[in-house]
């Protein structure tokens, strides 16, 4: 039902009337020191592209690249971090597969149920819908900060915070709400690049309004002093013929929008009189939001910041 | 002899933070840093201006960018 046309973020295959099956795999390298954390940012990240579907994670599987001279103890704190997660997301993590590598690699495969009428693409975004991005962005800035070990404790407890948290709390926030068109989660392509997409797929040009956009505060001046990670040059050079940025968006903060994001939230297109109750919601929940921008008929370019 | 940084084949953020240690401990009022990543070239660019120098020339020359920066 949903292939690798339009660039969404899982597979979904039709099982009958009441029934689809979404599927998704996701693993990448430590983004932080510490074992169990990644584990749960990485487990967190691999769950959310589930979330971005509508759809409830029900079975997960273990993918594991280990290096043979590093302690045992470390893939234990990495699994039973993920394991963590899995739990919290109400599925079953059943074993899984792992190789010898010389860089450790975790992530999941996860499988979960949709009803097939409510599975939330990224192609249809409606002209006069409002967006709504849960997670502040910056965490890319944030690591690479932590890389060259400049980053203050409060913005790593942030964006540790931040990447491991589940994006059901989104999932869940928006769940009786017909008014929601569209979801997209935020990962390695920024919001900008992600906002492409879903304009793309839904024959849309998306307004962003640079003012309202969620961040992690230390994000501005680790961008100012030069710790932006290459992937947010290569969303910039990548996504510039389709996306027009305004001389008025001053530079730190079009940093933060090519920002490739790790366990990112989700970029929600709803329509305006159900916007206000996602919101209440939202405001309730841990997790920071923003209604950062609105859907227009397609004109010329897929994304226009200002 | 002006001082020069040699950061080529350090990954992202190191040739950043070197840039970062140079300026605050040099006496000059200019540094050369060679980078060898496009990445490099622009993060030192930010970090040069956030601590109030600029640009002033680059070069590209053997796969490696030779920045020279200069105190505003």
């Amino acid at each position: 039902m949903v292939g690798i046309e339009t660039s969404d973020d899982a597979a979904v295959y039709y099982i009958n009337d009441e029934t689809a099956l979404i599927q998704t795999l996701d693993f990448f390298t430590p983004v932080v020191d510490d074992p169990y954390t990644f584990g749960q940012i990485a487990a967190a990240n691999s769950l959310s592209d589930v979330y971005a579907m509508g759809g409830d994670p029900i079975l997960a599987l273990n993918i594991v690249c280990f290096p043979d001279c590093l302690d045992p103890a470390i893939l234990s704190e990495i699994l039973r971090g993920g394991q963590d997660k899995v739990i919290e997301a109400g599925a079953v993590l059943a074993g899984g597969h792992s190789v010898s590598d010389d860089e450790p690699k975790y992530g999941l495969s996860v499988a979960g149920l949709v009803h097939p009428l409510k599975i939330m693409t990224n192609s249809q975004a409606k002209p006069g819908d409002l967006l709504i991005l849960t997670k502040p962005l910056g965490v890319g800035i944030i690591n690479t900060a932590i890389k060259g070990e400049m980053a203050s404790p409060s913005a790593v407890e942030n964006a540790v915070f931040s990447m491991t948290l589940l994006n059901r709390i989104g999932k869940e926030a928006m769940e009786d709400l017909e008014g929601v068109h569209s979801i997209t989660d935020i990962t390695g392509f920024g919001l900008i690049g992600h906002a492409v997409e879903m304009a793309e797929a839904s024959n849309v040009t998306i307004r962003l309004n640079s003012r309202e956009i969620p961040y992690i505060r230390e994000a501005e001046e680790y961008a100012q002093l030069g710790l932006v990670p290459a992937g947010a040059y290569k969303n910039r050079d990548f996504f510039k013929e389709k996306i027009f940025m305004s001389e008025g968006v001053p530079m730190y903060l079009q940093d933060i929008l090519y920002d490739p994001q790790t366990s990112g939230g989700l970029l929600i297109s709803i329509a305006p009189k159900d916007a206000p109750e996602l919101m209440n919601r939202l405001e309730d929940s841990p997790v920071a939001y923003g209604c950062i921008g609105k859907v227009e008929v397609f004109q010329n370019r897929f994304v226009i910041a200002e | 002899m002006k001082e020069i940084i040699d950061a080529s084949g350090l990954s992202c953020p190191q040739p950043v933070i070197r840039t970062l240690n140079a300026i605050k401990k040099t006496q000059e009022n200019e540094l050369t840093i060679i980078v060898d990543t496009e990445t490099s070239k622009e993060n030192i660019s930010r970090a040069a201006q956030a601590q109030g120098w600029k640009v002033d020339d680059v070069v590209f020359e053997d796969d490696q960018y030779r920045i020279l920066i200069r105190k505003e």
